[in-house]
Parts: C-alpha cells; sequence; structure tokens
C-alpha cells in the first residue's frame, strides 16, 4: 500500500491530524488497532486544568506553566496553536458545537459530582456551569446504573467553588418506560431519538421541578439526532436543558468520533480499523514504510512521505515497560524520556502520589518530531501527537484532550507546510 | 505457546472499555445477547470443563465486529467462538445446525437435482414445514442451485494464452453451486488484466462448520483445502479470494478459532491470501490495473460485511468503484446486515438478524437505482430477500464497466 502521509492511532490526535492532512489534498491512511478513548471519555477539551491548583483562566496560566515545566508538551504549543485546534474542531462539528475560550475555564459536574474545569465544552454541557449560580436538578434514569444523581447532588452541594458560590442542587429519579433492568448509556440515546419517549419523560419530569432550576441529564441526549433531540427536550421542560458526562461508553465521546470518522472519510481518507501497525523500516533518518499486520500471515508495508505517531501512552500499549525494565515504544523503537534511571524506583506505593514513571514518553523537537536518545531528531519524517507525548500528566493537569486536539492539529500544520 | 492459550489468554488485556459493546449489533436490538464483553472476556473466566454457566453466549452471530474494534487487541469473537462450540458439544448440536453448515454436500446433492430441488425451496409449503421440522425460518433466504458448477465452466474455459502472469482462484462452495456467475466474472476480470487464472480442485473451507461449533468436521475441511492450495502459494502464486469470509477463514480465523496456528500448510496459504479487490487496488497502486472503463451511470449502495472489516484492510472495493465514471456510489456506515453466515436462517434468531439488519435495508432502498454492491454471499442475500434490490459483488461493477458482458 501506498499514501502521502500515514497516522497510526484512531484516537483524538490521530483523527485530527487524519482529517486536516485528508482535507489539505494529502492521500492518508489511518491506522487503528480499534477507536481511541474517545469512546470512554467526556467529550470535553480540557485543555489546563490543574497546575496543581485550579486552574479559572488557562490562557492566563500557560506562560508560567510551561517555563516551570519546559519538557512539557505545550512548551511546543502555543496558546495560539491551541485555541486555533479548538475552533477548527468547532468548525467541523456542526450540529454539534464546542463553545468556550482559552480565557476562561467552565467548572462543569462530574458524573460523580466533582466541578471539574473545561476550556471548551460541547453546546449542549455548556447550561451545567456551577460558577453560574443557578440552581440544578439532576435526573436519574431507572435503569442507568453508572449514573447516581442523588451522589451528583450530594457531592455537588458540599463542594467549594474557588469564587466562593456554593452549588444548590437536587436529584430527581425517573420510572422512565421500559422494563429491562440495565440499560447502557447508547441504549437510553437510541431511546431518547424516539419523541415519544421524550415525551414521557418531560411528561413525568416537569411537575417535579422548581422554578428556576436548569436540568442535568446524563449525556444520553441523542446519538445521531444529538442536536434535535436536546434542543427538544429543553423546549418540552422550558429551561436550560444540559449533559452531565458518563462513566464508559461516553455517549458524547461517540459523538465526536463520528464526526471525526466521517470527515476523515468524506476527505477521501483511507480508514484501517482492526489492523496493527506492528514496525516501520527506515532508511537515512527518514521512515520509509509503515509494516502493519492484518488478518493475513504477512506483513504489509504501507510507504508514504510522512507518518504520525498517535498511539497513545501506557494505557494504550504504544509505550511499554518490559519485565527487565527497559520502556519501548511500539511501533518506531522510539527512545522514551523521562523514565527514571535503572535502580532509581519507579513507581511509589500511594496511587495518586507523584510517580516517578508518570510524565515518560516521546520528547520532541519544536515541530514535534520524536527525539533520539541523544536528543536529536529521530526520523526527519516523523512526528508525534497526543498521549504518546512525554513530559505531561493529563490526569493530573486535566489537559488530556486538549494536548491531543492541539499536537493533532499541529503535526497536520507541519505537514502540509513541508508537502507545499 | 498454542492458540487455544493466547487466543483465551488475550483476555487478559481486556480494560472492560465497553468500546465492543458499543459496536456489537446484536446485544444493541436483543436483550438475549448481553454482549460481548460480558459474554466474552467477562463469563470466560467463570467456564470451566463442566461447561458455561450462561447460555446467551448462543446469541452471538459471531459476525466477530469486536475483535476488528477491540483497541487492546483482545479475541473477543475467537473465545466466543470456541466457548459456543464446547457448549454446544456438552448441550447437543441440533440437526439442522449440522446440515446448514454444509454448503458443499448440499451442493453436491443439489446440484444435478437443481429444476426440482430449486422448485422445493421457492415452495412456500416446503419451506413451512423445513421451518416446523428443523427451525430453519421461512423466510429466510436460500440460495438456488445453478445446475452447473463453477468448477465444471472452469475445467473446460480455455486459460488465457499468451499470459505472463498467473494467480490461483479460489471460489469457495457458494460461487461453485450457487452463483457460478460471479466466479466466472473473476476469471475475466483477472484475464482481462492479463492474469491466467488457475482453479485448483477445492472444497469447503469449514467456514460454516466453525461458526455452527462443529470443530472436528471444520478442522478436516479447512486442512484439506490448505494442503490443496498449498503448492502454489508456496511457488509463490498469490490467491484471491471473491467469498470475502471463506478469505478471512483462511487468511486468519481457522488458524485463531480452531486453534491451528501450527498448521504450516495454512500459514502458508494464509501469507498469499488476498480479498480479490484488495489484490485488484494493489494492482491499481502498482500502476498495474487496467482502468479502460466505461461509464457505469447508476447510484449504488456499498455495503462492507463485518467479515470483510476484519480482513484489516479497509474498503478496497470503494477505492475501485471511485475509478469507474459515472457510478456513483454510498458507502453504508451499517456494521453488519444480521444474518452473519447461517446465524439469520435459523428460526429463533431471525427476527434478530432482520432487526440488526433494517438500518441496512433503509439504506439500500432509498440509495440503489439498480443494484446493491456486497463482498460476501449470505449478505448479498439477505440484503436482496430484505429489498427485493438485486445485489452484487464489487467485482460484477468492474466487469460492466470493462465492458466484458
Amino acid at each position: 500500500m501506498s499514501a502521502d502521509a500515514v497516522v497510526v492511532g484512531a484516537g483524538l490526535a490521530g483523527l485530527t491530524a487524519g482529517v486536516r492532512l485528508a482535507e489539505a489534498g494529502l492521500r492518508t491512511t489511518l491506522v487503528g488497532k480499534g477507536p481511541g478513548a474517545m469512546h470512554l471519555a467526556p467529550a470535553t477539551i480540557d485543555v489546563l486544568g490543574y497546575a496543581p491548583d485550579l486552574v479559572e483562566r488557562p490562557a492566563a496560566a500557560l506562560p508560567s506553566f510551561v517555563a516551570e515545566r519546559p519538557d512539557h508538551p505545550y512548551a511546543r504549543l502555543s496558546a495560539d496553536t491551541v485555541a486555533a485546534s479548538a475552533e477548527w474542531l468547532s468548525a467541523h462539528m456542526p450540529p454539534l458545537a464546542y463553545v468556550g475560550t482559552l480565557e476562561e475555564n467552565y467548572l462543569l459536574p462530574t458524573a460523580v459530582g466533582v466541578p471539574k474545569p473545561s476550556a471548551f465544552v460541547p453546546e449542549a454541557m455548556a447550561a451545567g456551569d456551577l460558577r453560574s449560580g443557578s440552581r440544578f436538578a439532576f435526573a436519574g434514569l431507572r435503569a442507568l446504573k453508572d449514573f447516581y444523581p442523588a451522589l451528583l447532588a450530594d457531592n455537588l452541594s458540599q463542594a467549594k467553588l474557588p469564587t466562593g458560590v456554593t452549588v444548590d442542587a437536587r436529584a430527581v429519579h425517573l420510572s422512565d418506560p421500559g422494563t429491562e433492568a440495565d440499560v447502557s448509556p447508547l441504549g437510553y440515546a437510541r431511546m431518547f431519538e424516539d419523541r415519544e419517549f421524550r415525551s414521557v419523560v418531560a411528561a413525568e419530569l416537569l411537575p417535579r421541578l422548581e422554578p428556576g432550576e436548569s436540568v442535568g441529564f446524563p449525556s444520553v441526549l441523542g446519538l445521531h439526532e444529538h442536536r434535535t433531540t436536546w434542543l427538544d427536550l429543553q423546549d418540552r421542560l422550558g429551561r436550560p436543558v444540559f449533559e452531565v458526562p458518563t462513566l464508559p461508553p461516553s455517549v458524547a465521546g461517540i459523538r465526536l468520533f463520528h464526526a471525526l470518522r466521517d470527515a476523515f472519510l468524506a476527505a477521501g481518507g483511507r480508514l484501517l480499523i482492526g489492523s496493527t501497525a506492528a514496525g516501520a523500516e527506515t532508511k537515512d533518518g527518514v521512515v520509509t514504510h509503515v509494516v502493519i499486520q492484518t488478518a493475513a500471515a504477512r506483513p504489509t508495508p504501507i510507504e508514504a512521505r510522512w507518518f504520525v505517531l498517535a498511539t497513545g501512552g501506557f494505557a494504550e500499549g504504544a509505550i511499554f515497560l518490559d519485565s527487565y525494565g527497559e520502556v519501548h515504544e511500539s511501533v518506531f523503537g522510539l527512545a522514551v524520556s523521562g523514565v527514571p534511571a535503572a535502580g532509581e524506583p519507579r513507581f511509589v506505593p500511594r496511587y495518586f502520589d507523584d510517580q516517578p514513571m508518570g510524565r515518560a514518553g516521546i520528547a520532541v523537537d519544536e515541530r514535534l518530531r520524536p527525539l533520539d536518545a541523544d536528543g536529536n531528531v529521530a526520523f526527519r519524517n516523523l512526528f508525534t501527537a497526543g498521549a504518546a507525548l512525554g513530559g505531561a500528566e493529563p490526569w493530573r493537569e486535566l489537559s488530556g484532550n486538549g494536548l491531543a486536539l492541539a499536537s493533532g492539529f499541529a503535526v497536520a500544520s507541519a505537514i502540509v507546510e513541508w508537502a507545499s | 505457546m498454542d492458540t487455544m492459550e493466547w487466543v483465551r489468554g488475550s483476555l487478559d488485556h481486556c480494560v472492560k472499555c465497553t468500546i465492543c459493546e458499543t459496536f456489537c449489533p446484536v446485544s444493541n436490538v436483543t436483550p438475549l445477547f448481553p454482549g460481548p464483553k460480558y459474554v466474552g472476556p467477562q463469563l470466560e473466566r467463570f467456564r470451566t470443563d463442566d461447561g458455561s454457566p450462561d447460555a446467551s453466549l448462543d446469541y452471538c452471530s459471531g459476525c466477530g465486529i469486536c475483535t476488528t474494534v477491540c483497541p487492546q487487541g483482545v479475541k473477543i469473537a475467537e473465545i466466543n467462538s470456541q466457548a459456543r462450540a464446547k457448549m454446544k458439544a456438552q448441550r447437543g448440536i441440533p440437526l439442522r445446525d449440522r446440515i446448514i453448515a454444509r454448503p458443499s454436500a448440499m451442493g453436491k446433492v443439489g446440484t444435478p437435482l437443481a429444476p426440482i430441488a430449486n422448485f422445493f425451496l421457492k415452495n412456500h409449503a416446503f419451506r413451512w414445514l423445513v421451518e416446523r421440522t428443523l427451525r430453519v425460518h421461512r423466510k429466510a433466504p436460500m440460495p438456488l442451485f445453478a445446475g452447473r458448477t463453477f468448477q465444471s465452466w472452469a475445467r473446460r474455459h480455455p486459460p488465457l494464452t499468451p499470459a505472463t502472469k498467473a494467480i490461483v482462484y479460489f471460489h469457495g462452495c457458494s460461487a461453485n453451486h450457487f452463483e457460478p456467475r460471479v466466479a466466472q466474472m473473476a476469471v475475466a476480470v483477472l484475464e482481462h488484466n492479463g492474469y491466467r487464472v488457475i482453479v485448483p480442485r477445492q472444497d469447503c473451507c469449514g467456514l460454516p462448520l466453525q461458526s455452527n461449533g462443529l470443530f472436528d468436521d471444520a478442522r478436516r475441511y479447512v486442512r484439506k483445502l490448505a494442503r490443496n492450495l498449498e503448492p502454489y502459494a508456496r511457488r509463490g502464486y498469490d490467491i484471491v479470494a471473491t467469498s470475502t469470509s471463506c478469505g478471512l477463514m483462511l487468511k486468519r480465523e481457522a488458524r485463531e478459532i480452531l486453534e491451528l496456528e501450527d498448521d504450516e500448510d495454512l500459514r502458508t496459504v494464509s501469507a498469499h491470501m488476498f480479498d480479490i479487490c484488495e489484490f485488484l487496488l494493489s494492482l491499481h497502486e502498482r500502476g498495474a490495473l487496467r482502468t479502460d472503463f466505461r461509464p457505469l451511470d447508476m447510484r449504488v449502495p456499498y455495503h462492507a460485511p463485518c467479515q470483510q472489516q476484519g480482513h484489516g484492510i479497509g474498503k478496497p472495493a470503494l477505492e475501485l468503484f471511485g475509478l469507474i465514471p459515472g457510478l456513483e456510489v454510498v458507502d453504508s456506515d451499517v456494521a453488519c446486515c444480521g444474518v452473519a453466515g447461517t446465524y439469520g436462517l435459523k428460526t429463533e434468531k431471525y427476527d434478530i438478524a432482520m432487526e440488526v439488519g433494517a438500518p441496512l435495508f433503509r439504506q439500500v432502498t432509498a440509495v440503489a437505482t439498480e443494484v446493491a454492491a456486497c463482498d460476501s454471499e449470505t449478505c448479498r442475500w439477505q440484503i436482496t430477500r430484505a429489498t427485493g434490490i438485486p445485489s452484487v459483488h464489487p467485482v460484477e461493477l468492474l466487469y460492466r464497466a470493462y465492458g466484458l458482458s
């Protein structure tokens, strides 16, 4: 097989790069073992939430954040790039717009009632901004086991917001129609696309709401017909309605995946899901092929001029620790930086403590090209995006989707510039 | 490590992310199947030699989409196929499953009696009787016998001369007994591109037996087939298949599900096996595919079957269609037509299969001006039966556009 550009990885970083490359007219192949973490995570674009204290204004916090952390991927990505990537995403998501700016973070409730800072959020989540001082009612659906509005509301009522605002939240449990004991978020998303179902839910809920309350639903308000489903429910209830991200599967994340996948295919991209990138061929400091393993018992090389590594980090198996304590990158055999020296502790006993291995990943140059162990560019035509990048702790900083989107956006810019 | 160990052992990579469950076409339409993660990596831990604690496993259609989308590489569909075979062996395999799993045996009986056999297959009373006695749904799609096998046509077909290149064609049971035209068109398209087409003697690949839990018989068939094809593969010939699911059986499924990883014949054949669209597109990428296509002015819905997606090669048919002037193709984003080989024929599963396929049938009906295109025979029959719209193999559109008809 051959292409102009090959992207490895079908998460937010890889698909962002893939869509931009294909739309720039490059013959682009995207190889993914499976869809990435979009199916699991809230679809919010969290740029910087904690540094280490709660960040209210990411644009203002970023300069000192990167000054203190010169190896952080944000040190290679300007705030303009981050903002441009979010704008790009919003333009690619109609009718599912993103709202927000880099100037301030929303504080949205999680499913367990923790206020979570996010810079760019799906339109249907925005009314859940806890800073607004609104009164909130959280609706629980009978057969959605993983969403307990009482826990959510109780935790929120005790939360301390930076502005000193306290949250007025309560739970409403619905006994929606149906007999199944256990319905997944996706099952509910399909049910909510049915007008009749929405009318039954609204009829039960409406008399139980108090004046001035906004209503939070688990993020199950439609899959393919999301916007009309959400707006219709808002009409029926006559007040702001918003979604709260659920535990996996994340319907909001699946919508994001669908939008990017469809944009990639519409731009003529070639999508290979279910194959594994097993290695690469290189020559004189340049990658010539990525070798993939399809169903047949033979390696399939894909020749290209540019390559993007967007396979993720430890959680995705893209970076792994072997039984000799060596850390490896699975496709190109790249050097992994930030790994504690032999004999030094790699992990500490308490899970949430600062883990020595926590920032391990691929070190990159200004154009996000991987560096070798000596700090030189490993391959001139190989770029890295997303969770493979070293120097970050996305789960602690709340920076995962922000990094994935901005780095996927940036590597595509670098390649498109080179190609022209 | 033997195959069983690493197929089953792959369940340790499951992080319970639920991505397979969001894609499973069966659990998304019926509560009778609780989903691939639940039935696979989770329940497998509770299965002992005494059997499976839960019979819902039988409602897995074996479409394999869970394995295709698993980002951690868990062999979910393979684990479930093996567990189902064990469960069926313990609880007894119905006579029906033993019959519908043998298309080549049916073909051998039906071909010489084609007019009579077809009369009965089209007869409502007969189909009702079959439903009552064997529990094969009276409305399920059943192919008709062609009367003359592709093998007998191929034996009399003069080889292309002069030819500098040669290729081996694996036609499968369906093209041999039910749709020899598909095979003849594949030969014509390959010959048009300068290939001498070699058609070795061949029997069933064992896939329907495997799907119905008859693993020992499936192994016998697939080993024999691999033995017949291996001498060509060893000499460097590529092998192309028009039946995408049987091609996948030879590429990967038999090695993993039937634990035949150590069968050298099968491994050699797998290394040389191509889906025909995959092969033709690879020719095009090397500049070796003839592109003297005439315009085909029609709008065609294309469905890449679940088993085609299991090849991990994307959708090469779509890119080939792009070379044909005038042809407008609408790619179906539906993962499965529901029939999954023999699943949708079974009375107790027929309604589920139809519901799985419903979004596809709606798309096909809305888009098609003349025909639908699909790489798998059983899916084509299902689409046609459900929509009344003729469904063709992608190779037929190439054949028409080359002006070979």
